[in-house]
């Protein structure tokens, strides 16, 4: 017994060490660099700066061509809230009624689910219809391609929760005269509140974080995402390496507040939907 | 017909309209604009030379090209290797991460949210990040192999090594998930099987492998899934690491797409895109069937 307690603070002290290595020290690194000079900084050496440009660095990075930067961030605030909002009511009407009543809609509907999961997007022909439909470049063609693109795994989770909730909600509904959208929005979205945190969390992160979709299909500075603008501080000959970290670190703050505040309901409806579903 | 429908629905009338079928409406709109017409528009556009606004026929040009190339025939082989390299790591460290993180252990917390927070970490911070700690003369970890007296290689800038080392990349940032996943099922697992064996005085490894293993089978789906499809479709580490480099070495069918598009060769990228279609479903399909009927069978 107590060989078995050593043996668990031995394993337990080795694999925090390990961790360390593996894991914190990347991050401490970007952060580290994003605090030196730009000399300093591309010499990538993990060393502790001489001189802090942590400051300096960061309003470089905010203000540097026109505040494009400050812009993304605009930009992909505007397309990570408003392609998750409606992604949610979407996803949860089509989760909603598919698992609710059967009908060969159900049948051709779970078909694309699994298609739209395994798939992947015509890039090219895409971007053709968001050119005929006069939405190509545009920050609300953008968002339809997220909103698309996010819904096969909304609806699973959503779909698996509505399981879930008892029909006999449902029917005390119809029988006190709620229409349909009535019952939907004031009976099962609100009951829904797990997966509805999940999906926000995983999809905003999911967006925010995206990069192919704004590279092919929001091009162009005007425009540019948090993630198209580390390439601004890339360059063939020479990477100005203590801005290029500054702005890893200020777009990697947005998802980890997400993750502080809901890492527990991440967690658990991730792992519900994942395995059940 | 007509009169069993029409009983039905006098049947079920109330209950039915609690769940319109309009409802499917705004997901089918988007679903078959932009990605079912694109999808089923891709096939006839492979089959062209296409500039957006003119196309002309030309057969199957694009496929005999794709293949006879040797670069891009070398990332249909280098997308194979990378998704089953990078699905196969997951699964085994997952795994083994997972059972060591759901046994008593000390700073299992700390543990459990370190690992799984590259994953909020965008592909192309982690891509640069990597850049630079892996650089071959200047990145801190050949540096501190140097200290151990060894001479780190190239990572990835040796053509034999960067698409592996790109995928260990892709380990590194998707572990938290597998192994998130993986925790689930093993927390799922009674632990009466586990007291059973106990009193049978069962070794660790004979209960790992007739216990565990088994039971964690729909996690082990999953996984396989989730990281299958990520990794038959990466472009974006690829594409902050290498670029494809050295040479074409590491080059997959994703960025020969964003290659090809970016040079206006768009029916080639097109014909890419349905390579990579058949691909991901001639290797997703019976997967996912073969994991549905074990399931089905337990």
């Amino acid at each position: 017994m107590k060989r078995e307690r050593t043996m668990r603070w031995v394993i337990g002290i080795a694999a925090v060490v390990a961790s360390v290595i593996i894991f914190i020290l990347p991050f401490a690194f970007i952060i580290i660099q994003a605090m030196k000079t730009r000399q300093e900084a591309s010499e990538l050496a993990f060393t502790w700066p001489t001189e802090l440009a942590f400051v300096e660095n960061f309003v470089e990075v905010i203000t540097q061509r026109d505040y494009i930067v400050a812009r993304a961030f605009v930009n992909s605030t505007v397309l990570t809230v408003a392609s998750v909002t409606f992604l949610v009511v979407i996803a949860a009407m089509v989760g909603y009624v598919m698992q609710r009543r059967a009908s060969k809609i159900r049948t051709v509907a779970n078909f694309f689910v699994l298609a739209g999961l395994i798939v992947p997007p015509a890039v090219v022909p895409t971007v053709w219809v968001l050119q005929t439909v006069g939405l190509f470049g545009t920050l609300p063609g953008l968002i339809l391609i997220e909103i698309t693109f996010g819904l096969a795994f909304s609806i699973l989770l959503f779909r698996a929760f509505v399981a879930t909730i008892p029909r006999s909600l449902d029917e005390a509904a119809i029988i006190d005269g709620a229409g349909p959208f009535r019952i939907f929005l004031g009976v099962i979205l609100p009951l829904m509140k797990p997966t509805v945190v999940t999906v926000i969390v995983v999809q905003s992160v999911q967006i925010f974080n995206d990069f192919a979709n704004p590279l092919y299909f929001l091009p162009g500075d005007d425009n540019a995402t948090v993630q198209l603008t580390l390439y601004n501080f890339q360059s063939q000959s020479s990477n100005q390496w203590n801005l290029l970290f500054m702005d890893i670190l200020l777009i990697t703050i947005p998802p980890l507040i997400m993750y502080i505040f809901f890492n527990r309901q991440i967690v658990a409806g991730l792992t519900s939907g994942a395995v059940k579903g | 017909m007509r009169a069993g429908r029409a009983r039905k629905v006098r049947t079920l009338g109330t209950a039915r309209h609690a769940y319109p079928l309009w409802f499917y409406l705004p997901a089918a709109v988007l679903f078959l604009v932009f990605f079912a017409i694109p999808t089923f528009a891709s096939f006839y556009f492979s089959l062209t030379r296409w500039t957006l606004f003119d196309q002309e026929f030309i057969g199957l040009e694009n496929y005999i090209q794709f293949f006879r190339e040797p670069q891009l025939y070398q990332s249909f082989i280098n997308t194979l290797i990378y998704g089953f390299v990078t699905s196969g790591l997951k699964v085994v460290i997952g795994l083994a991460l997972a059972v060591l993180l759901t046994s008593a252990l000390v700073g299992r917390n700390y543990l459990r949210s370190v690992i799984f927070f590259p994953v909020l970490v965008s592909t192309i911070g982690v891509g640069i990040m990597f850049k630079a700690l892996l650089d071959p003369f200047d990145g801190v970890v050949n540096g501190a192999l140097e200290t151990l007296g060894i001479t780190g290689p190239g990572w990835l800038t040796d053509p034999d090594l960067a698409l592996l080392t790109i995928a260990g990349i892709d380990v590194w940032k998707g572990l938290g998930i597998a192994c998130l996943i993986y925790i689930a099922g093993l927390v799922a697992i009674p632990q009466e099987y586990y007291e059973a064996a106990r009193v049978d005085g069962a070794s660790k490894w004979a209960v790992f492998k007739s216990i565990t293993l088994p039971l964690v089978k729909p996690a082990t789906g999953t996984v396989i899934i989730l990281s299958l499809i990520g990794g038959l479709r990466s472009f974006d580490l690829i594409w902050a690491t290498t670029g494809g480099g050295p040479g074409f070495s590491s080059d997959v069918i994703g960025s020969v797409i964003y290659k090809q598009y970016q040079a206006g060769f768009y029916g080639l990228s097109t014909a890419g895109n349905v390579v990579l279609f058949l691909v991901v479903t001639a290797i997703m399909v019976p997967i996912s069937l073969m994991l549905n009927k074990r399931e089905i069978e337990q």
